[in-house]
């Protein structure tokens, strides 16, 4: 089944005609991208193919300058700020870097969200703080301060916070990048948990193959600001296209270039092209 | 001499820019305020932090600014044999000026950079991003509180350093000089006025000064690029700005207070 088929009513996402465009280069040309309900959707594409910019857009940290985007049946340009916040409380956001507050311990950050839109007493939210964090393995880490967490342990507690709300959709930007194995598989095997326990949708932006094929049920691949393809992890394993071939083998030849647009290298060597 | 125009016309247009800008956030910021205030946990926090924090560098300054008007007007009104006259000069030299000035100055490079930093470091990591995304909008957050601190923390630090500065003064004047601490106390009692001297030139000076410091180092700070290079520079540009506004406005406010004009 195309992801397009289904009904407009299962799609929590719903991206048309998306341009948007950084100084004179165009990131997304007409993009077309519908994000299932109750599933986990892998955006996925070489670097600097606006993977980030695309879950911005979404969540409206980044607005288009044209096309559509509809979340949740809300057209997300259109929105007050009011309105979009209130859109907001219905999404996690984990960020590459966990974005974690460093002032605050593990057990602060997650209750942060908690504190600033729920009027439960201080007992409750402790109980709710501790079921997070037992969810991602660092109940024991509540009184540590950001800076003593390791990478991994780091996005886990973003990821605890992401979910504090318990929000129905939830967003990952490039939640495998810099993992240890360990952590790593972890992580995997958390985004596939809470998916289907809290009922989330999970939309994950990476670039990560192997995880994201091994988590995914739909992948969506981009690349010069369009969708190349779209298919469950078995349909782009076994995708003719010399290109989706190149991403998802990770080959060196095909028709994605290695190298940034660049002049010619003996010409630059021997001082006759300017850097 | 079309390129020096340019040029002129540029800055003029940036300067008018940036006016503009910091304009719009203070409205932001005072609409924010009331709500902010409901909130007095956290603003307590940053008076702490802010004001409380900087509360050791200026009653030091306080102390030898105190000592070296003393010292400065002994040896000019002794020649006179005006020493008695010594408590007047040092409380309205204080008083109306350097307690003001130099209070603002120093909360400016004390405080004022600490804001600008932390809020633009916030940037740079991600974290005002994160609190967008779970729905906190960080100017009513993390920019109100900080800036109704330092509104606050500042005409609370003048009079300190006032009062420091003072005793400073009485220190050298009294105990170092001679001079008799009747007539130090008795002359500044008759010569300094509550109206003037104290509620024009203390309350009010440092009340706006205080506000226009905290609102140029809370905007450098949400304004900054978030990279190193950016917060550094904003941070620059705070103590540069916030000098020049605290100087530009003690020419202003004591023109219009005590001249009309």
């Amino acid at each position: 089944m195309a992801i397009h088929d289904l009904k407009p009513n299962d799609n929590v996402v719903e991206i048309t005609g998306l341009k948007y465009r950084v100084g004179n280069k165009a990131i997304f040309d007409r993009l077309n991208i519908s994000i299932p309900r109750g599933k986990i959707t892998a955006i996925m594409g070489p670097s600097g193919t606006g993977k980030t910019t695309l879950l911005r857009v979404m969540t409206g940290q980044v607005l288009a300058d044209r096309g559509r985007v509809l979340v949740e049946g809300k057209n997300i340009a259109r929105l007050s700020t009011d309105e979009l916040y209130g859109l907001r409380k219905q999404m996690g956001f984990l960020f590459q870097n966990g974005a974690l507050f460093t002032d605050y311990t593990v057990y602060e950050n997650v209750a942060f969200p908690l504190r600033e839109h729920t009027k439960l007493p201080e007992n409750l939210i402790r109980h709710v703080v501790l079921m997070k964090l037992q969810a991602v393995g660092l109940r024991g880490a509540a009184n540590l301060m950001p800076a003593e967490l390791s990478g991994g342990m780091a996005r886990r507690v973003a990821l605890a916070r992401a979910i504090a709300l318990d929000p129905k959709i939830i967003f990952y930007d490039e939640p495998f990048t810099g993992l240890d194995p360990i952590s790593m598989g972890v992580i995997v095997r958390l985004i596939r948990v809470l998916n289907d326990s809290l009922g989330l949708t999970s939309i994950i932006v990476s670039h990560d193959v192997e995880e994201v094929s091994s988590v995914s049920d739909h992948s969506y691949l981009i690349s010069d600001g369009k969708v190349v393809a779209y298919g469950t992890p078995e349909e782009l394993e076994h995708n003719k296209s010399a290109w989706v071939r190149q991403f998802m083998k990770g080959l060196a030849d095909g028709p994605v270039p290695f190298h940034y647009p660049a002049p010619d290298y003996a010409g630059q060597l021997l001082g006759e092209e300017q850097i | 001499m079309r390129f020096l125009l340019r040029e002129i016309y540029y800055i003029v247009l940036d300067f008018l820019q940036g006016m503009g800008a910091s304009c719009l956030f203070l409205f932001r910021l005072l609409r924010y305020t009331p709500t902010a205030l409901l909130r007095w946990r956290i603003v307590w926090q940053q008076i702490y932090s802010v004001g409380a924090m900087s509360l050791v560098l200026i009653m030091v300054s306080g102390l030898f600014v105190g000592m070296v008007m003393a010292l400065e007007s002994y040896h000019v009104l002794v020649k006179f044999a005006a020493t008695a006259a010594l408590g007047t000069g040092v409380a309205l030299s204080i008083l109306r000026e350097l307690g003001p000035v130099v209070t603002a100055l120093l909360f400016a490079g004390r405080a004022g950079t600490a804001l600008t930093s932390e809020i633009g470091l916030m940037r740079a990591t991600e974290q005002l991003a994160g609190m967008e995304m779970m729905a906190v909008d960080p100017v009513r957050r993390i920019v109100v509180p900080r800036f109704i601190a330092g509104a606050v923390s500042v005409p609370l630090l003048t009079m300190i350093f006032c009062a420091i500065a003072i005793l400073g003064g009485y220190y050298v004047g009294v105990d170092l000089m001679g001079v008799d601490q009747g007539a130090f106390w008795s002359q500044m009692r008759v010569n300094v006025d509550l109206v003037d001297d104290i509620l024009k030139s203390v309350v009010i000076k440092s009340i706006v000064f205080g506000s226009a410091i905290s609102l140029i180092a809370v905007y450098e700070g949400y304004y900054s690029l978030p990279t190193a290079e950016g917060v550094s520079r904003a941070t620059t540009r705070t103590v540069v700005n916030s000098s020049l506004a605290v100087l530009a406005l003690d020419y202003l406010l004591t023109a219009l207070l005590f001249h009309g004009a």
